[in-house]
């Protein structure tokens, strides 16, 4: 059971939020090639290591908000 | 004490475990292995036990080791492999009420032996919240089985005098160890045991260390046990092992058992130390020593106990041969926090290494196992371990500071509130004494009169494990729960296998109920011999939770039955329940099925409703759909880019349907979205989706379009709705809502309903005139029993999914799956080619989703028109069922009904290159039908039936009764008294007026998050406010003990510290806000549809207190 710090409503329990997958993955605008738009949609990194994610509080305060998770030892830092 | 053992009645001694007893009884065997049958007796004093397993009352197998005695206990033995019989466990109730609690600290300390206690004191007199838990029923540790002087007094006299400032729970044995240090733990009381789910800033681990066995011929018999077990029941329950003993010291506290076992009486014949002469201390045993020597078999009598043990040559008569093997330090929970252990040669043992916690091991744990050494270790650790702690918890109080305006500042209330409630002291009801820590002399490490110890032997097996080497005397075993023996390992290693988890699962060694605590070393140690790799190179199998077994009655606690996982209900429920409604279950909504009346079929009911719909007037509750308040000056431009079609233009007043799809262009949620006014929507989803919609909306609005000023909030509770449909639904309307008479298809009223301030919304999912009326929850029944009467009748989903099905309207989860776009279903019409963009425009014109052989919603009508073809039906060419080979599969089946208009049978399908007139046949379970594909509209296609009847002349009188209203807890009120008690009593807070406020802080009410506020009580709106007043249900918990029910249900941690006096967060697995009014009182505000829910389960808590 991870502790994930919410930065408004402070550490709680993972069963409070939902995940919300690797963060920084701006929508696109403008034109885009189906190759653009396949990888948008459908591929994310998966690392071995810190990665930046995002996760959703939804039986807190309902924000969205951004955490770096390691992915072997859980440890969570620079929630944002 | 009297109990019996297989039928036999015994006396024991009150402090006895079940293991002590039946020593003290005489009894050597206690059961028979699982693979050979051999008999086996008590083997250790604690959790590790491999052989003593018992069944007592509705426990299958315990080991008997672990069990406290009490009067009138049954015990059986447990013989050959384990069977679950449900049948024999209905005739052993099981009367336990179990339940969890959630504990939060600065530092847990898990251990109450030297180290433990040692680290327990120091941490609580630095002022840190101190758990400290421990499995026996009073704290020691291995003081408890000892002799041992400490400042020259008996140990537990020192035991006695500590000062502990903690919550101290005994007879609670940690059992995981999970990420964030999140530790479970579980307590044995007499009542059903409770799961702790422990949150520790730091933990200090003072597990002990457990003694190890070696393998050597004949090393099962009863009458063989741990050197350690021997003494823990000769100086603590003063039990006899046995008579005459031979003691097989590997290590020198085989030395330390010698001693005591004399004192107790018992005669030792030798001594047998495989370490060379020099390092023996024999002189101080009155035994023969016999040095550089090693026990190499036993004899036994016709039953297979333990006669005599065999020294080479020589033949020592005993009963009791005990085995100090070594040590093991504890490092279970250690390594399953992902702590990585290493192998000490001097220990020759696993010892903690790298930690990936923040944690510390301590004392015996870490394999220092003098007792001195130990406290001065533990010392240490819960010195360190509260300073980190403390040091953290400042930096998260002051960010918690700055997080906003506490409850304390409500506006226009009384005072008395929670803000208060900061920095008073402790004396809840979780008692924490970690305050009066606080000035607590340090702790002075005590003189103590061991002998250092010296290294043990590094022996793990007598004679060279080769295949055939010690099989020709007795098996040697190395695991006596698995029966699995030396032989075994080398079979095992003889097939090529060089991992120890390969070992282990091909020979079962350590997959006992034990998990291999007494054989985990030995096998290291013999694969070690037999691989040619030292110990550390073998390294040890994963160490999982639990440490030790818990019954799945431990795990459930109180989520079992009607409490197993959170129920939603409507305000009409009651009023189904009296009707006989057959109830089916959509995401956590219990929703009517059918209504059944006297004796009548589901068919029978379903046609009936059906035509009641189709020909007069029928009724169904639909308060499950989810409903949005949507504001904002972009509400419509923002409902743009997320519903397919238009919204911005939609004129104030009308009501629209839309599609929402997923970023991927697949349909994601329907429902109509109607303008109430320029800069307000209410949005209308599925019932299952509500909550992952408004998930939705928030995610594109927080993460995208942060720009945009709009703002959500649920009203699904808030509103109760019934539709009414069906050609005569406009004399019903007429009666109560004529002010909603008027009304042109998708179109909207806000007008009195029976008199109350209610919402009227002409839309319709069966194609008939019909309306769907909202009240505010606590009217919902009163609607809904007032329609009836008016002579609607009731129909459930089930009618409900016919009609529309009739008309050819899909239901999304039921003909789309997350791979159906809109233009799939037919329904391009409904997606926009003029507005710029919408989330998942971009995915429509993929390859995939633009190729022209897709799956297509298509209508099906079987050639009988008597025979329903079974949902989920694959759909194949031509006529007649597959004759072998391989068919292609041109779709499925999505929706299937008999049809009370049509008078026949009909589907709904999507398949791919089919068109309106081919045949095909639907194959399922054996099952063929021939079917034609149709187009999916099979009813009234040119919409002709939507306007319904005129109204008769001079029928219409509004309605003139009284709107009664009931709160979801209404019914409640006499259990809540009766449950209550003076420690804790439980009651509703009669209805207030409650609004929820996105956007500027607007002076009173609790914040809930960024933007978001919380008001109930007397104000009067301030513009924007949402009336929410019904959307939550306030029931209020007070007393000493509220603190004690929540924690059984709800994760966070309540000390005021922390708590800044209200949380929005989970209760009984629901979505509650909490609100702390006064030191020991609590509000909990619970949305409507989970009242009922929450009440049952507050109920249940308070009567297991």
């Amino acid at each position: 059971m991870l502790l994930i710090d919410c930065p408004h409503c402070g550490p709680r329990d993972e069963t409070e939020f939902r995940y919300g997958g690797q963060a920084g993955i701006a929508y696109p605008t403008g034109e885009t090639s189906d190759a653009r738009w396949a990888e948008y949609v459908f591929l994310r990194d998966n690392p071995k290591g810190w990665f930046r994610e995002r996760w959703f509080h939804v039986h807190g305060c309902r924000t969205w908000f951004d955490v770096e998770r390691h992915t072997v030892t859980h440890e969570i830092r620079n929630t944002t | 004490m009297r109990f019996t053992f297989d039928g036999r009645p015994m006396r024991g001694e009150p402090g006895d475990t079940l293991a002590a007893a039946l020593l003290r009884n005489g009894v050597r065997v206690v059961g028979h292995s699982v693979e050979l049958g051999r008999p086996r007796g008590v083997f250790t004093a604690g959790p590790e036990e491999p052989n003593a397993l018992v069944r007592v009352g509705a426990d299958p197998m315990l080991a008997a080791t672990v069990v406290e005695l009490y009067d009138g206990l049954e015990a059986w033995s447990l013989r050959g492999k384990g069977r679950l019989t449900p049948d024999a466990a209905d005739d052993r109730p099981d009367d336990r009420r179990c339940d969890k609690g959630y504990l939060h600290c600065d530092v847990l300390v898990i251990g109450g032996g030297p180290a433990g206690l040692a680290a327990t004191a120091a941490a609580g007199r630095s002022g840190a919240r101190v758990i400290l838990v421990d499995d026996q029923p009073s704290l020691g540790g291995d003081l408890l089985n000892s002799r041992v002087l400490l400042d020259g007094a008996p140990a537990l006299e020192w035991v006695a005098g500590l000062t502990l400032p903690a919550r101290i729970l005994t007879r609670t044995t940690a059992v995981g160890y999970y990420d964030h240090n999140y530790v479970v733990a579980v307590e044995r009381r007499a009542r059903g045991e409770r799961l702790w789910h422990i949150r520790a800033r730091r933990v200090v681990l003072a597990t002990g260390a457990h003694e190890r066995s070696l393998a050597f011929p004949g090393n099962d018999r009863p009458g063989v046990m741990l050197a350690s077990a021997a003494r823990a029941y000769a100086n603590r329950y003063g039990v006899r092992p046995g008579r005459r003993a031979v003691v097989f010291a590997c290590a020198d506290s085989g030395y330390t058992a010698a001693l005591d076992l004399l004192a107790a009486g018992v005669e030792v014949a030798a001594v047998v130390d495989p370490r060379p002469a020099g390092l023996t201390v024999a002189a101080e045993v009155p035994a023969e020593v016999l040095a550089g020597a090693v026990v190499t078999g036993t004899t036994g009598d016709a039953a297979g106990v333990l006669t005599g043990v065999l020294v080479g040559e020589r033949h020592f008569e005993a009963d009791l041969l005990a085995v100090a093997g070594g040590w093991n330090p504890a490092v279970h929970l250690f390594s399953q926090s992902q702590g990585r252990v290493r192998f000490d040669e001097g220990l020759q043992a696993f010892v903690p290494g790298t930690s990936a916690q923040a944690e510390r091991s301590a004392g015996a744990c870490r394999g220092l196992y003098g007792t001195r050494e130990a406290i001065a270790d533990g010392h240490t650790a819960g010195t360190e371990a509260a300073e980190a702690a403390l040091s953290s918890r400042t930096a998260l109080g002051a960010r918690a500071a700055l997080g906003g305006r506490a409850a304390g500042s409500r506006a226009g209330e009384t005072g008395g509130t929670a803000g208060s409630r900061a920095g008073e002291a402790g004396g809840t009801a979780g008692s924490w004494a970690g305050e009066v820590g606080w000035g607590v002399a340090p702790l002075r490490v005590p003189e103590c009169d061991e002998q250092p110890l010296r290294p043990p032997a590094a022996l793990w097996v007598v004679g060279d494990p080769v295949p055939g080497g010690t099989e020709a005397v007795e098996p040697a075993f190395v695991d006596l729960q698995r029966d699995v023996t030396v032989a075994d390992l080398v079979r095992a290693a003889g097939t090529g296998m060089r991992s120890i988890e390969h070992v282990k699962r091909y020979t079962t060694a350590g997959t006992g109920a034990d998990q291999g605590k007494t054989s985990g070393a030995v096998v290291v140690g013999v694969m070690s011999a037999l691989l040619g790799a030292g110990p550390g190179e073998v390294g040890t199998t994963t160490f999982r939770p639990p440490y030790v077994p818990e019954s799945f009655a431990t795990l459930a606690g109180r989520d079992r039955g009607e409490l197993s996982d959170p129920v939603r209900t409507t305000a009409m429920h009651d009023a189904h329940v009296a009707r006989g409604a057959v109830f089916e279950d959509v995401g956590q909504w219990k929703r009517p099925w059918y209504f059944p009346r006297d004796g009548e079929s589901m068919q029978a009911a379903v046609l009936r409703e059906c035509r009641a719909a189709r020909t007069a007037v029928a009724a169904m509750d639909a308060s499950t759909l989810g409903k949005i308040d949507i504001r904002g000056s972009d509400a419509g431009a923002f409902l743009d880019r997320i519903y397919t079609n238009m919204y911005s233009t939609l004129p104030v007043g009308a009501c629209r349907y839309g599609l929402m799809c997923g970023a991927d262009g697949m349909v994601f949620d329907d429902g109509t979205t109607t303008r109430l006014a320029d800069d307000h929507f209410l949005m209308t989803t599925t019932t299952g989706n509500a909550a992952a919609v408004l998930d939705w909306l928030e995610e594109w609005h927080q993460t995208e379009w942060p720009d945009l000023d709009v703002s959500f909030t649920s009203v699904t509770d808030h509103w109760a709705t019934v539709a009414v449909a069906g050609p005569r639904a406009r004399q019903i309307i007429s009666v109560i809502a004529p002010g909603a008479l008027e009304l042109a298809f998708m179109r909207y009223a806000s007008t009195a309903v029976l008199g109350v301030a209610g919402r009227v919304f002409r839309i319709s999912f069966s194609g008939e005139l019909a309306y769907e009326v909202n009240v505010p929850w606590r009217y919902g029944r009163a609607l809904w029993e007032t329609v009836l009467e008016l002579g609607a009748v009731p129909y459930g989903t089930e009618t409900m999914h016919v009609l529309r099905a009739e008309k050819g309207f899909p239901i999304v989860g039921q003909e789309t799956d997350g791979t159906v776009t809109p233009q799939d279903l037919g329904m391009s019409w409904i997606v926009s080619r003029r507005k710029p963009d919408f989330v998942g425009r971009r995915s429509h014109s993929r390859p995939d989703t633009a190729r022209a052989d897709r799956k297509r919603l298509i209508g099906l009508l079987p050639e009988d028109p008597a025979a329903l073809v079974e949902e989920g039906a694959q759909l194949i060419a031509g006529e007649g069922a597959p004759s072998g080979g391989v068919v292609p599969m041109l779709g499925h089946v999505t929706s299937s009904y008999r049809s009370a208009t049509l008078g026949r049978t009909f589907s709904l399908a999507l398949a791919r290159n089919v068109a309106v007139g081919d045949r095909l046949t639907a194959v399922s379970g054996g099952a063929a039908h021939g079917v034609t594909v149709v187009e999916p509209v099979f009813y009234d296609p040119e919409n002709a039936r939507r306007d319904g009847d005129p109204l008769p002349a001079g029928v219409a009188v509004p309605y003139q009764g009284e709107c009664r209203a009931e709160s979801p807890a209404t019914a409640f009120a006499a259990r809540f008294g009766a449950v209550s008690t003076e420690t804790v009593r439980l009651r509703e807070v009669p209805f207030e007026s409650m609004w929820e406020v996105r956007g500027a802080d607007p002076g009173v009410g609790l914040r809930l998050g960024p933007s978001w506020w919380f008001i109930s009580g007397n104000f009067l709106p301030g513009p924007g406010w949402v009336d929410v007043s019904d959307q939550r249900t306030i029931l209020e918990l007070s007393g000493p003990g509220a603190e004690d029910v929540l924690i059984t249900g709800c994760p966070i941690d309540l000390h005021p510290d922390v708590f800044p006096g209200h949380a929005q967060t989970l209760l009984a697995q629901t979505s509650v806000l909490l609100e702390r009014r006064a030191p020991d009182t609590y509000r909990i505000y619970v949305r409507s549809s989970f009242t009922k829910y929450l009440a049952e389960w507050l109920i249940d808590a308070l009567a297991a207190l």
